[in-house]
């Protein structure tokens, strides 16, 4: 049986590696002892400082094909409650709650003495741990906070060797995304001799305009911030910016990560898991859902853990990191082409069209006329013919079925044809497959000894040389 | 016969819509369920061809008016055809989506909630940009097939009179589609929009003369007229009692055919029919006529059919229906003689077999009687030879107008012909196709004649 509980960044311990991120989810605390009833292994508290005014409207999101919230954004500043109330509440959430992890998430400003005096009275609240927040991208960093003190590696390093100064708790480092190089300012926590880091805070982002009133969205009457997104959409820039800290050398060996961006269900989970991160934290998600979304995380990480048979989340914890290299690493002699299955293939043509125009035309519509190979064929409108043929509805009594060619269920002038020999493998006709395994990908062996371009051309240069 | 036509408000609460519409929300799921195929089999299917996914993705985008008009541009009558379509046979039979065994999109629905936004903001078809043209067609019958044929010779500039011998025009899609498919209104709001495009209607009767002058003044002459009366029951004493409830009778006695009866009700003039209703045939219109008579307040109707199940006309779809609203059907019987008694009709009807020859054999000693008080034929349409001879030149096959399939010109190369009085009876969107092919083929004929001329 998987056993989820976890010890991060040494020292913060909690039931399973699953942490509601420092957003609306954690801003009282008794959200947070209703998520900790839920399921949920920790929770890094909204983020506390001195108490902000905010606005309204707060959010906007992007809907994908009639799904609601592929991507997410907020103007939301930090608590807009006074501190003593955060920390009583911290308090007493600890008290009921002994096993689970409560974080505090602090801002500041950048002062020494105020760093110390925050973090002293955080732990005296009983907090595990505490996360800087270096990342708000939106209102704080116009005051000098949050993604203010993030882009800037002196400043985060500064910040966070007063803060260690002063800390009995693991230090987490909060990361913004926006900046050019996330790992400079990784770099800088771990030589201020931070406990791990959280990565990635929210992107800055406009999602949308209204096209009647040409207003932004959200709409604070009449006008629009830059946000910062968040969601779905956002977990691939999320597991790359991972990968890149947590696989850099420089400035000693990566430190604890607790992966955020974009987590909605266990398979997130465990691929921020397999990239490298001790915990993850969720809030778009729910957001969306409430709390009640953490049983299927634990239960559906249990049992894949189960079933592939690792005990705990160490035991493949960082396993696909080794398994993210440098293109001029990547084997270019392997190769593998498109394999349709005729039997499952439902006649879409979507693969025939994806080919010919956004790849290498050599999926063809040729199987009853004929084949006609090679890339200089001229393809055909969709037929002109078939608009033109005079087709009537069909009477039972009267009319035969329409002809149907092949042995599948999808008649044969329906189902596309690769031309192996032009097929480069991009992967893009499986990608648009609306079927499941319908178009696989499949090795052909060239013959060819395995070999990268950092080999090829460095026996270029020995070859020059 | 113009948009003041107000449907009787009895008839409304009788007949509600069959499916209810999209909602704005619900439409956009809908269409963004759409695979968005390439070359799409639901296009091919469709027999004007709408570019289904092209105006199924403008739903989605919110382009609806510019889904509305795609539609508009392949089927003039795209309102109605998403109303009365058997769409399970046409586009949604051939939605690749039955390969993923998941629904077929709703493509019928999707066209009716595109078409209905599109009326609903006043929506007006645009005319084509081209250049008017001095040639003057009539179109006779003012039914669909007649409609598309005017409204894309308008569209190719020609000069268009629509002459109709009804009230009002539309055809059967104002006087025979069932009300809770199609309301008369909509199908009058549809010929609206055809006559803004500059087509001009007379509501007039053309007989052999009339013929003969529309002959002489116009350059072509599109026969749309459809079929003629309705066959007639062959029983004896069927002719004796005709039925004539008209509103506020209610329990008249007698015979009345199909079409006549779904006129009689969609117009407003008949709202109520006796309590028992034989309806004789088991094609589409004998289902929209027994399910009229359930709403109109029969209690009991039942479908009386000489073969079985397995053999009748209607679209599977037609017949569940007609079993929810609770129609009865008497399979293998035919109605031999009728004759009306002091509590109203006696059927004598036989059972009938099917020999090994595929012909009908009554048998000997079966008959039986069925009391009922109205009997509605519903055994198809006669053609309407009588008018149809009179076209100089235009040769008929067992009842329908020859034309070459990919023009509809006749064999008078003047006229030209589709719709039902060619294909002997099918959907309104074959109609539509016809007529449009024939508007085609009408351009083609005048422009080769115009240059024969000048040259």
């Amino acid at each position: 049986m998987a056993d989820l509980t976890t010890n991060f960044a040494g020292g913060i311990k909690c039931p399973n590696p699953f942490w509601l991120a420092s957003a609306p989810p954690t801003n009282c605390g008794e959200q947070v002892m209703r998520a900790f009833d839920a399921g949920w292994g920790g929770a890094v508290w909204k983020t506390i400082g001195e108490p902000i005014t905010n606005v309204s409207s707060r959010y906007s999101s992007i809907d994908w094909s009639a799904q609601r919230m592929m991507g997410f954004n907020n103007i939301e500043l930090i608590s807009d409650r006074p501190i003593e109330v955060n920390l009583r509440e911290i308090e007493e959430v600890k008290k009921r709650y002994p096993k689970h992890a409560v974080i505090a998430s602090l801002m500041v400003e950048s002062k020494r003495e105020t760093w110390h005096e925050m973090v002293k009275r955080a732990e005296g609240a009983g907090a595990d741990g505490l996360e800087l927040n270096f990342g708000c991208p939106h209102g704080m960093s116009e005051r000098g906070m949050g993604s203010a003190v993030g882009q800037v590696p002196e400043y985060a390093q500064m910040i966070t060797e007063w803060v260690k100064e002063a800390a009995r708790t693991p230090v987490l480092v909060k990361l913004t995304p926006n900046i050019t190089d996330i790992r400079v300012v990784a770099r800088a926590a771990k030589r201020a001799g931070a406990d791990g880091l959280s990565a990635i805070n929210t992107i800055n982002s406009i999602t949308g305009i209204d096209l009647d009133t040409f207003e932004p969205r959200p709409n604070v009457d009449g006008k629009s911030s830059h946000g910062g997104y968040c969601g779905p959409a956002v977990k691939p820039i999320a597991l790359n910016m991972i990968q890149q800290v947590n696989s850099d050398m420089v400035d000693g060996p990566p430190i604890p990560m607790s992966g955020i961006g974009g987590i909605g269900n266990w398979r997130d989970a465990a691929e921020f898991m397999l990239m490298g991160c001790g915990t993850v934290q969720v809030c778009t998600a729910a957001m969306h859902f409430g709390y009640r979304i953490v049983e299927d995380m634990i239960d559906g990480l249990s049992n894949w853990m189960d079933e592939k048979g690792f005990v705990t989340v160490d035991d493949f914890r960082g396993k696909s990191l080794a398994k993210v290299t440098e293109w001029k690493h990547l084997n270019l002699n392997y190769r593998i082409v498109a394999q349709i299955d005729e039997a499952l293939c439902i006649g879409c043509q979507l693969c025939h069209i994806a080919c010919w125009d956004g790849a290498h035309q050599c999926i063809h519509l040729d199987r009853v006329t004929g084949p006609v190979d090679g890339h200089v064929e001229v393809h055909a409108k969709p037929h002109e013919a078939g608009r033109e043929r005079i087709v009537v509805t069909p009477i039972p009594k009267l009319d035969p079925p329409k002809g149907h060619v092949g042995a599948y269920a999808t008649s044969l002038d329906r189902i596309p044809r690769v031309d192996e020999t032009e097929c480069v493998g991009c992967n893009l006709c499986s990608l648009v497959c609306p079927v499941d395994q319908c178009i696989t990908m499949v090795e052909r062996s060239n013959g060819l000894a395995p070999e990268t371009w950092a080999e090829r051309t460095c026996g270029m240069v020995e070859r020059a040389g | 016969m113009d948009g003041a036509f107000v449907g009787h408000p009895e008839v409304a609460a009788r007949f509600p819509d069959l499916h209810p519409e999209f909602d704005s929300r619900a439409a956009v799921v809908e269409a963004n369920r759409c695979l968005n195929c390439f070359d799409a089999p639901c296009m091919s299917a469709c027999p004007t061809h709408i570019d289904v996914p092209r105006f199924i993705k403008k739903i989605a985008s919110g382009n609806v008016m510019g889904s509305a008009k795609s539609i508009l541009e392949a089927n003039v009558l795209g309102a109605s055809c998403s109303r009365v379509c058997p769409v399970e046979v046409l586009c949604e039979g051939s939605c690749v989506m039955h390969g993923k065994h998941e629904r077929p999109i709703e493509i019928g629905r999707l066209q009716r909630f595109a078409m209905e936004t599109f009326y609903g903001a006043g929506g007006k078809l645009p005319l084509r940009q081209r250049e008017e043209r001095a040639e003057r067609v009539a179109c006779i019958g003012a039914g669909p097939a007649s409609l598309a044929c005017a409204a894309e010779l308008r569209q190719l500039g020609f000069q268009v009179t629509v002459i109709d011998r009804r009230a009002l025009p539309g055809g059967l899609n104002t006087y025979g589609v069932a009300e809770y498919k199609l309301r008369t209104a909509d199908s009058l709001r549809e010929v609206e929009m055809v006559r803004k495009l500059g087509v001009e209607f007379e509501m007039r009767e053309v007989d052999a003369a009339g013929l003969a002058e529309l002959e002489r003044e116009f350059d072509a002459v599109f026969l749309g007229v459809g079929l003629g009366a309705m066959h007639r029951l062959a029983v004896e004493g069927a002719d004796s009692v005709r039925e004539s409830s008209a509103a506020g009778i209610g329990a008249s006695v007698g015979v009345v055919d199909a079409l006549d009866f779904i006129a009689g009700y969609k117009t407003g003039e008949r709202l109520s029919v006796a309590k028992r209703v034989v309806v004789i045939g088991a094609g589409n219109t004998a289902i929209d006529a027994a399910c009229a008579a359930k709403r109109l307040g029969a209690e009991e109707v039942t479908i009386l059919y000489r073969r079985q199940r397995e053999n009748i006309s209607a679209f599977a779809f037609e017949y569940d229906h007609a079993l929810r609203e609770g129609v009865e059907f008497f399979w293998g019987t035919l109605p031999v003689a009728l004759r009306e008694t002091e509590h109203g009709i006696s059927l004598t009807c036989m059972w009938v077999e099917t020999d090994e020859s595929g012909s009908l054999q009554p048998l000997k000693g079966s008959e039986f009687t069925v009391e009922c008080d109205v009997v509605i034929p519903a055994i198809g349409q006669s053609p309407l030879v009588e008018l149809l001879v009179q076209a100089r030149g235009v040769t008929m096959d067992r009842g329908r107008v020859v034309i070459d399939r990919a023009t509809g010109q006749t064999k008078n190369p003047k006229y030209f012909a589709g719709g039902d009085c060619v294909n002997g009876g099918r959907e309104v969107v074959d109609a539509v196709a016809d007529g449009k092919r024939a508007a085609l083929g009408i351009a083609g004929w005048l422009s080769t004649r115009t240059e024969a001329h000048v040259g």
